[in-house]
């Protein structure tokens, strides 16, 4: 059974970061260039890491799967990240931006960490401020914002609708500086595909250059995955094609817990699936529900009418029916789940099924079309590029998709993972979010995980190992992980079956949408635990990975990663059936207020759950770490 | 607004550049590909297609790809000679089946340049352009040590025209499109969008200077304002920022010729 102690520091709420920093072990400066750090991924959490802890004096080396870091897939981040700046004076605090995600995450995330991480914020947005990042301005040359879910002020900062490519492009930049001055040793085209652990601490990694197809050991003092999210495992979603799990799923192997699988974000306004060839769906922003009203005919009949040939009183708006305070502007998952009941009643529409409509004619009479064209028009302009469909003349098609995920490997409140010498940042850790994340707090915590965090508290671990005490890549571990590798590859290019593993990640998808999506009941659950590990046989009998190991090969890519969702599907599937509650994006039908809320059960579940592997084909263990709210009352969240 | 192509289906030829690494001989190779659905995108069309080729048994044809929706920088196609496809300010990635008409003929491509070697099919190495950062195109500013960010006022009209700059995606359409294949266009980029702001001033010299530096030791050509690469860029970056380059560059050159250099020595107790 693992250890889990989270490690939060004692005393008042404001005072714990502060008070951490001031005990924890410090490295002195000579001795920093000694220890050697391996940052894996390139994301606003390894970039900004990975720059740091060198421009403080350590070695680092950077491994990104991507041709180039700059490719990362905090890339396509749209609205914006926030901080508790109060430029506004619209009375924003740190403390409301504890309070605001801690309630959004339905109560179950760590006090503490949230905190930080409200605190932090502000240093975050001068840092990329003087790194040049474009962010908007207003007239007189200071800072804008604008308003996001969840919250009552106006706190979050932008860059047009590409604040993530501005944000990343900044941490770039300070990566890209410390590369050229030879600070750190950046390995692009390298995927890590195992962790090395020596003597229960994390002490390097096995790459597979992608290009060449070269495998090869680091050694390092202390690994770091900054790696991202596992919303893929659902095949479709609004990440970048190549977002895996792989990182994470062989640290697990190793002995890293998994923490919260089951927490996965679905945002409502996406454009549908329109085929069995999809390969990726678009968000649309959340912005679009202040003026466009969702609805869907009533009769299962009139789904595949054209929508202006559907009568008024034909229609269901069915948001403003079922939650007339807040009507289209329902939290997420509220709105995500309504809109999959009225296709599951086989009333969507579009070819699929899988659609309802966001139809902004009202909003047209009252604003005119180019009233609307001011407030939405790039967002018109995308809609038509993908559908070809003007959405000034007919309804937009919307349906939910997977958009980011909550859980991940456990972390104490400094980072580190059950593994000594394993810390996780970004999305790829579990820590800051709950069960349901608010818009703009992710690119939020990347950037407070690698600027602000980590360069503390990794200090912390390496002042307890010797300087030059790091293992040889020569040793049995490095040695014993680096033929699980290439046994691994040949494995696969050696099955010679019929299917492509696009074929295999398409179904995985399937079962996990259909069984573990939305909405999740006891038998949905029970049905995926016995059509993933069935799904599994099937791969490994019948995936067909053509060409060579040793040059670029996408299919054997792609096979290690599916191979990795796989087990990550089953995983998360069990967490979900033992999560017995609702709250956030798990919803668990048996779970929930008469009004279709989540229903929490804080007696039983006010915990996180840690998922420790026990060994191929044996059930995980399944640890606890009590939530303890000291400061703020867990309360049944309400927006209405 | 009307779809360019209203049909059901529709079935086009594929001419694809096939090499199976940096130092193989490439060349044509043609494959059928029927019953598209006129609202995949390309990529979804090459993924259908490897699919098939891989059910075969023979080796999927490599492409980069990851976002899929225009802003990573990842897809690098030419098609039909032109990079990034026919249409205007998008990525290959964006690019739909129903911009083409049942019976045509596609050819698909790499990037084409000296500075970007064919690492296999339609996959090129763009590391030139990581190294060209790496030699300038940054602010040095140590985590920890910023000001307030308001502190440091940016009138609006910089801000919005650093930001256009800033919206390039690395993806190198440009040196593509270029007969020269050419890198000024991604290099006046990243100078204009770093130039333009207060925050990017101490720097603006040595920049251009190193930036310029490594994209010619990098073997990209010279730019004979032609402006192919504008038309090309799927953010369609204005070539304006090669001409206020190209003055920070001569001016930063001719400082460096007269001006003293202090020796600095940065040492202490
Ligand atoms: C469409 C979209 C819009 C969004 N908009 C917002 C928003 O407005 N505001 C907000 O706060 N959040 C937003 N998010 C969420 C946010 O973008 C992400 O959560 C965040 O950027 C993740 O950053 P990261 O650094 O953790 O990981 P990533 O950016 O995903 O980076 C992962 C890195 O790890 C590397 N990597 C992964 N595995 C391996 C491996 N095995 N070996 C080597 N390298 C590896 C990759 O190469 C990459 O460099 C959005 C997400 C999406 C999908
Ligand atoms: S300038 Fe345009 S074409 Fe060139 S790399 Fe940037 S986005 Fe691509
Ligand atoms: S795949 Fe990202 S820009 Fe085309």
């Amino acid at each position: 059974m693992a250890t889990l102690d989270s490690r939060i520091p004692s005393g008042p709420l404001a005072d714990k970061w502060r008070k951490h920093k001031t005990e924890i072990k410090l490295v002195n400066p000579a001795n920093k260039r000694k220890y050697e750090i391996i940052v894996v991924g390139a994301g606003l959490a390894g970039a900004s890491a990975a720059s740091t802890l060198a421009d403080l004096g350590y070695k680092v080396k950077n491994f990104v799967f991507h041709d180039s870091p700059r490719r990362a897939h905090s890339i396509a981040a749209q609205g914006g990240i926030n901080a508790a700046k109060n430029y506004q004076n619209d009375g924003d605090s740190v403390y409301r931006l504890f309070y605001d995600p801690l309630k959004g995450g339905d109560y179950r995330a760590r006090e503490a960490n949230v905190h930080r991480l409200a605190e932090v914020s502000v240093n975050i947005i001068d840092q990329c401020a003087a790194l040049g990042v474009p962010f908007a301005r207003e007239y007189g040359g200071l800072l804008a914002n604008r308003s996001f879910g969840g919250a009552q002020v106006s706190r979050t900062f932008y860059a047009r609708g590409q604040t993530g490519q501005q944000l990343l492009l900044g941490a770039y930049s300070s990566l890209s500086r410390t590369v050229g001055a030879g600070l750190v040793e950046l390995h692009s085209h390298s995927e890590m595909l195992d962790l090395v652990v020596v003597n229960g601490h994390a002490k390097g990694i096995i790459v597979r250059n992608l290009v060449t197809g070269e495998i090869t050991r680091h050694s390092a003092d202390a690994v770091i995955l900054a790696t991202g999210g596992y919303g893929n495992v659902y095949n479709l979603s609004t990440y970048a094609r190549g977002s895996n799990c792989t990182a994470i799923m062989r640290a697990y192997r190793r002995g890293a817990c998994l923490a919260n699988p089951c927490y996965t974000q679905i945002h409502p306004t996406c454009i549908p699936v329109s085929g069995d060839y999809q390969s990726k769906l678009t968000l649309m922003s959340e912005s679009l529900r202040n003026d466009g009203r969702i609805w869907a005919p009533k009769n299962p009949a009139d789904r595949l009418k054209a929508p202006n040939e559907i009568a008024e009183q034909d229609r269901d708006y069915f948001l403003e029916r079922l939650y007339p305070s807040f009507g289209n502007l329902c939290p997420r998952d509220v709105a995500s789940r309504a809109a999959k009941r009225a296709c599951d009643d086989g009333r969507g529409v579009g070819e699929s099924g899988l659609g309802v409509y966001l139809d902004f004619a009202d909003a047209i009479k009252r604003l005119g079309e180019n009233g609307v064209r001011e407030r939405y028009g790039n967002l018109f302009d995308i809609y038509h590029e993908i559908t070809a469909e003007s959405a000034y003349k007919t309804p937009m098609r919307i349906y939910p998709a997977v958009h980011y995920t909550m859980g991940g490997l456990w972390v104490d409140y400094n980072l580190m993972s059950n593994v000594p010498g394993l810390f996780v940042l970004g999305e790829a850790n579990f820590s800051d979010h709950g069960a349901n994340r608010l818009g703009a707090s992710a690119l939020m915590q990347g950037l407070a995980d690698g600027y602000f965090v980590i360069p503390y508290t990794i200090g912390d671990y390496l002042a307890g190992q010797k300087p030059g005490s790091r293992p040889s890549a020569d040793g049995a571990e490095f040695k014993a992980a680096e033929d699980s590798v290439r046994g691994q590859t040949s494995r696969f290019l050696s099955t010679k079956g019929k299917e492509p593993v696009s074929h295999f990640h398409k179904r995985l998808g399937k079962i996990m949408w259909e069984y573990c999506g939305m909405a999740r009941t006891k038998e949905s659950l029970e049905t995926a635990l016995q059509k993933i590990p069935a799904l599994r046989e099937e791969f490994r009998a019948n995936v067909n990975v053509p060409g060579s190991a040793e040059t670029l090969n996408q299919s054997l890519e792609q096979a290690g990663r599916v191979a990795d969702f796989i087990d990550l599907g089953e995983l998360l599937c069990r967490d979900a059936l033992t999560r017995e509650e609702s709250c956030g994006g798990h919803f668990r039908e048996e779970h929930q207020h008469p009004d279709g809320e989540c229903k929490r059960d804080d007696e039983k579940f006010a915990h996180v759950a840690a998922w420790e592997f026990q060994g191929e084909g044996k059930t995980p263990l399944r640890n606890v770490e009590p939530l303890n709210y000291e400061f703020v009352k867990m309360s049944v969240r309400n927006y209405k | 607004m009307v779809a360019e192509n209203q049909s059901k289906s529709l079935g086009i030829t594929l001419r694809v550049w096939r090499q199976a690494g940096p130092s193989q001989p490439g060349r044509f190779v043609e494959y059928q590909s029927k019953d598209l659905n006129p609202n995949m995108s390309f990529l979804e069309m090459l993924d259908v297609v490897n699919d098939e080729l891989t059910r075969k048994g023979e080796e999927p044809i490599a492409f980069a790809h990851d976002c899929r929706e225009g802003i990573c920088g990842t897809c690098s196609c030419t098609i039909n000679g032109k990079p990034h496809g026919p249409g205007k300010g998008v990525a290959t990635c964006q690019v739909y089946m129903r911009s083409f008409r049942d019976g045509d003929v596609v050819t698909v491509e790499p990037f084409r340049a000296a500075a970007f070697p064919v690492i296999k099919d339609l996959v090129v190495d763009r590391s030139a352009f990581d190294r060209i950062q790496q030699a300038g195109g940054f602010i040095t500013a140590r985590a920890g040590s910023a000001p307030d960010a308001n502190a440091l006022p940016v009138p609006k009209p910089d801000a919005d025209l650093a930001m256009d700059a800033a919206t390039c995606i690395g993806c190198g359409a440009c040196v593509a499109a270029c007969k020269n294949a050419s890198a000024m266009l991604f290099v006046a980029a990243k100078v204009g969008h770093l130039g333009l702001l207060p925050q990017g001033q101490a720097e603006r010299e040595r920049r251009v200077l190193a930036m310029v530096g490594v994209m010619d030791a990098e073997g990209f050509g010279n730019c004979t304002n032609q402006y192919e690469c504008s038309a090309a860029c799927p953010k369609l970056i204005s070539h304006d920022f090669i001409a206020r380059m190209n003055r920070d560059y001569f001016a930063a050159s001719l400082k460096a010729a007269v001006k003293p250099v202090s020796l600095g020595g940065s040492g202490g107790a």
